[in-house]
């Protein structure tokens, strides 16, 4: 493939695109690091904020809950992903197929009330669980997705091999597909664990009174009153959010669609 | 009995009595509810009430009629539309160029210029929100200048946050990744013989440009419209963090339904309503795609 | 006994009848190729014997044992698969001990086995290497060590040679048949390459949309074709029509092309009648052609033709000739002289002559 050397035009509109896209992120981690109570006008470099941050007890706990729900969101939602996405690149299941795709086709909105509508009817108190079987669900789509993609790229043969090499069903399941899809499982966690942690619309419905997380606690701070420990906490996601997305892109590449 | 534990039913059971139970029984649910009268204390009235020694079955249509001729539902509905066509179409201005960017450069820098698109896309919604509410708010620099320019053509100071601007550009800014990433995956596989080619034919870059890379990126265009229509339409964080009375959104009243007046049957209907316009839009779609040369959508 | 023992299987896709009601009985010992081309079901009949695939009917039997249901690791066969299909996380002295491993072995007999296969495949040095940094040829000694470190009864090559370069897969060729001579393994080959077939096969069968065209020694069927399929399959071959005149014991008398008349011998009369239309078949290197009438026209058949064109393959020349009713024939003449790409120019007369003997009669 040619190298094609990168017209003007094309390089400036790329451009503004990356500047449309990081100096609102870059000013707002700027002033997480400003000794002011507003957001306006620089005072002085100061870590005060991060200081508040890390001794408001409200916020630490949010963020110990949404890290428990994203770990036990994922786990559960490899797990399950895994089986969909092995079931789906070998077999024709219209319904798996479509209820895979709903929560990456239907506007987060909808998914959200659908979960509520669930715990309602079989009288489930919202809490901490509910909001972990909600991430699960809709984790689960994203790891199926991961895998069937690494899925194409694998040698079907493999298993094909392993049985005719001796191994029952279970072992060529375990000791030959799952260590060659591993990286694609990988990806498909990371992913289930970053869109845990981000996730607002479906954790607002399905959160109880009394359980917080790290998102639900930032909206809460966002409508009743800003303050720059909101930069601060925004700076320490992004930072988690570019290690854990470098991780993913290495070992799945294909992630991207 | 060997038949049944085959590795098909092995493999997808799990999963599927899992989704079945949180996706599909509630989405049945919802339809139904949508058929039922609304409760005295909120929620849904019983299906089968005995009054006055009579049987009576609760089950109306009485709230899509409602919807069907509210004034207020449609133009919120319009309005949704219209914000998020508009959204769309400014991703698609800003991100054709981004996504050009990166299917031109060379194979080494790809990997991190997708992973620059990549890393805003990953972080809560949130703090993208909040990044524009500093920018957009009364005193910042940004506003101040662009008062500035107001005041010189001789208009009253803007209110930039707490606006319908506020909200279009914060989904803009919010789901601009959903349009460069589908976009560069069509533009990567572009053959560079075409582009030459067509020069060689007698086109300009310009032509060249609208002729062929245009069309057949058409794909890629439709998908990544799609994409960022479809939770457009379903916002409500951003209108209530950053808009006004005047650009609340289908989103807003669906969840103010279910979770605050209680009107479950209507909340429903409105729910079913936008559904069905996201189907219609995604259907719009598939079919232009398929009209531009049969081609298959990976987003399906 | 055979070995394999394939009795009245067949198998259907989705209304498409892949394997037509096939029967075939393999010896111990043999190098047996299924050939045909894409589609005829060659790789689906050995997906049955290798047990990914179970037949709609008939019985499949190794030594004796009724394997038709059997899943595949309970199979004393094993498979080379067409890609190989090396596990990519486990060094070749892991993929190799696999079997041995699934079939828990004592570690310091599957250790010693190991070691001697891969020497066998010369292979010793690349014992702790992961597949993705082998070559192809290597890879090819891989998957064959690991499908014979447990003395198989049987081994099913699917098209194992498709993957490498032509230089690679003639080296190859020498090397299967040398393996298979030395460890006595039957070899079941699939293949859709019909040089190959010939070159490596002690027998073959010709399949074509699901049924066996022909089965036997590869001379056989090259030399005496008994389907039209199987004449034209198999490298070139002139089929002219022919009609049976007479016959005499064992001799047709064949009018072939309304202008040819000669007899053939044939082993079995079967159910060639007279008047019974066929064609001939008589592969082009049979037929020679010299500008004058040969010196020794003993049990020769001769007739003017002229050259029509010619296409030169370096080793051998493919001339066209047309005889005096305008039938086409083509001859193989092999080029002696270096110095020139033909012996005939085109529209020049010659005399065509061959054996009629050296070909066959195909009932239509």
């Amino acid at each position: 493939m040619q190298i094609n050397k990168v017209s003007k035009k094309v390089f400036l509109g790329g451009l503004v695109g990356y500047v449309f896209l990081y100096v609102p992120l870059i000013i707002l981690v700027l002033y997480s690091f400003n000794d002011s109570r507003v957001n306006v006008g620089w005072v002085g470099f100061t870590l005060k904020w991060y200081k508040v941050l890390f001794s408001d007890k409200e916020l630490i706990n949010a963020a110990i809950n949404s890290l428990t729900i994203a770990i036990i969101a994922s786990v559960a939602s490899v797990i399950l992903g895994t089986l969909a996405g092995v079931a789906l690149h070998k077999y024709k299941i219209p319904l798996l197929s479509v209820l895979i795709m709903i929560p990456v086709a239907a506007p987060e909105l909808l998914v959200g009330i659908a979960l509520l509508l669930f715990f309602l009817l079989i009288n489930f108190t919202l809490g901490i669980t509910s909001i972990i079987l909600a991430h699960t669900a809709f984790c689960v789509s994203f790891v199926a997705i991961a895998v069937r993609s690494r899925m194409h790229g694998m040698d079907d043969s493999l298993i094909d091999a392993a049985r005719d090499l001796g191994a029952s069903p279970f072992k060529a399941f375990f000791l030959v597909l799952i260590p060659t899809i591993l990286p694609g499982v990988i990806a498909g966690g990371l992913m289930a664990f970053t869109l845990s942690i981000d996730d607002f619309v479906i954790t607002f419905f399905t959160a109880g009174v009394g359980s917080t997380t790290l998102p639900l606690a930032i909206y809460s701070m966002l409508k009743m009153g800003v303050t720059p420990e909101v930069n601060a906490v925004s700076t320490m996601i992004i930072i988690v959010t570019l290690i854990l997305t470098t991780i993913a892109t290495r070992l799945s590449p294909q992630l991207f669609k | 009995m060997k038949n049944f534990f085959s590795e098909k039913t092995v493999l997808s059971i799990p999963p599927l009595i899992y989704l079945i139970a949180l996706f599909l029984v509630p989405t049945i649910l919802m339809v139904v509810i949508a058929f039922r009268e609304p409760g005295s204390y909120g929620g849904v009235a019983p299906l089968i009430e005995h009054v006055n020694n009579t049987t009576r079955i609760n089950l109306t249509l009485d709230s899509f009629k409602f919807a069907m001729t509210s004034h207020f539902i449609w133009q919120l509905f319009w309005r949704s539309v219209g914000f998020s066509l508009l959204s769309t179409f400014c991703c698609l201005i800003i991100g054709y160029p981004l996504a050009m960017l990166i299917a031109k450069s060379k194979k080494n820098y790809r990997e991190f210029l997708l992973l620059l698109v990549i890393i805003p896309f990953w972080s809560c919604f949130l703090i993208r929100i909040y990044a524009w509410m500093i920018i957009l708010g009364p005193q910042s620099g940004f506003t101040h200048m662009i008062n500035y320019i107001v005041n010189v053509l001789g208009y009253p100071p803007v209110n930039l946050l707490y606006s319908s601007a506020a909200v279009v550009i914060c989904m803009i800014y919010i789901n601009l990744p959903f349009m460069v990433l589908p976009l560069y995956a069509n533009l990567e596989k572009h053959d560079e013989a075409l582009i030459e080619a067509s020069r060689d034919l007698g086109a300009t870059n310009f032509q060249a440009f609208l002729k062929v890379t245009i069309p057949l990126s058409m794909p890629g265009i439709l998908a990544g419209s799609a994409l960022v229509f479809i939770p457009c339409i379903g916002m409500f964080v951003v209108p209530e963090l950053v808009g006004n009375n005047c650009s609340l959104m289908i989103g807003n009243l669906i969840k103010q339904q279910f979770l605050q007046t209680m009107n479950w049957p209507l909340g429903s209907v409105t729910s079913i309503i936008m559904s069905l316009s996201v189907l219609g839009i995604t259907l719009l779609f598939v079919c232009f795609a398929v009209r531009f040369g049969g081609l298959k959508y990976a987003n399906k | 006994m055979a070995i394999l023992e394939i009795q009245n299987v067949s198998k259907s896709f989705e209304d498409n009848l892949v394997v037509n009601n096939i029967s075939i009985n393999i010896e111990q010992g043999e190098f047996f190729t299924l050939l045909g081309p894409s589609g005829c079901g060659k790789t689906t009949l050995l997906r049955m014997i290798a047990g990914f695939t179970n037949p709609d009917s008939g019985k499949i039997f190794l030594d004796g044992k009724n394997i038709t249901n059997l899943p595949p690791e309970e199979r004393p066969l094993h498979t080379i698969f067409q890609s190989f299909a090396l596990f990519p996380h486990l060094t070749v002295f892991d993929n190799v001990a696999f079997p041995l491993k699934m079939a828990k072995w004592n570690k310091i007999k599957l250790v010693s086995q190991v070691e001697e296969l891969l020497e066998d495949v010369q292979l010793t040095k690349f014992a702790k290497r992961y597949p993705h940094e082998l070559s192809g040829g290597q890879k090819q000694r891989v998957a064959i060590a690991r499908s014979l470190v447990d003395r198989p009864k049987l081994l099913l090559l699917d098209e194992p040679l498709s993957a490498l370069d032509a230089r690679l897969r003639e080296h190859m060729h020498v090397e299967l048949v040398k393996l298979q001579e030395e460890t006595g393994v039957t070899f079941v080959y699939v293949t859709h390459d019909q040089q190959e077939a010939l070159a490596l096969s002690s027998r073959m069968a010709v399949l074509n949309f699901g049924e066996i065209e022909q089965l036997d020694t590869p001379q056989a069927v090259y030399a005496k074709p008994k389907t039209y399929f199987a004449a034209d399959f198999l490298g070139k071959c002139n089929l002219l029509p022919a009609e049976v005149r007479a016959i005499t014991n064992k001799t047709l008398t064949l009018k072939v092309s309304d202008i040819l008349e000669f007899d053939l011998d044939i082993e079995e009369v079967g159910e060639i009648k007279v008047g019974g239309k066929g064609w001939y078949a008589i592969r082009p290197e049979k037929i020679k052609a010299n500008r004058n009438m040969p010196t020794e026209v003993e049990d020769i058949f001769t007739a003017k033709a002229t050259t029509k064109s010619y296409y030169y393959y370096g080793d051998a020349t493919l001339y066209e000739f047309t005889l005096a009713n305008g039938t086409k024939l083509q001859a193989m003449l092999s080029n002696l002289r270096a110095t020139q790409p033909n012996f005939f120019d085109n529209e020049q007369e010659v005399i065509v002559s061959f054996d009629p003997q050296a070909g066959n009669f195909l009932v239509e």
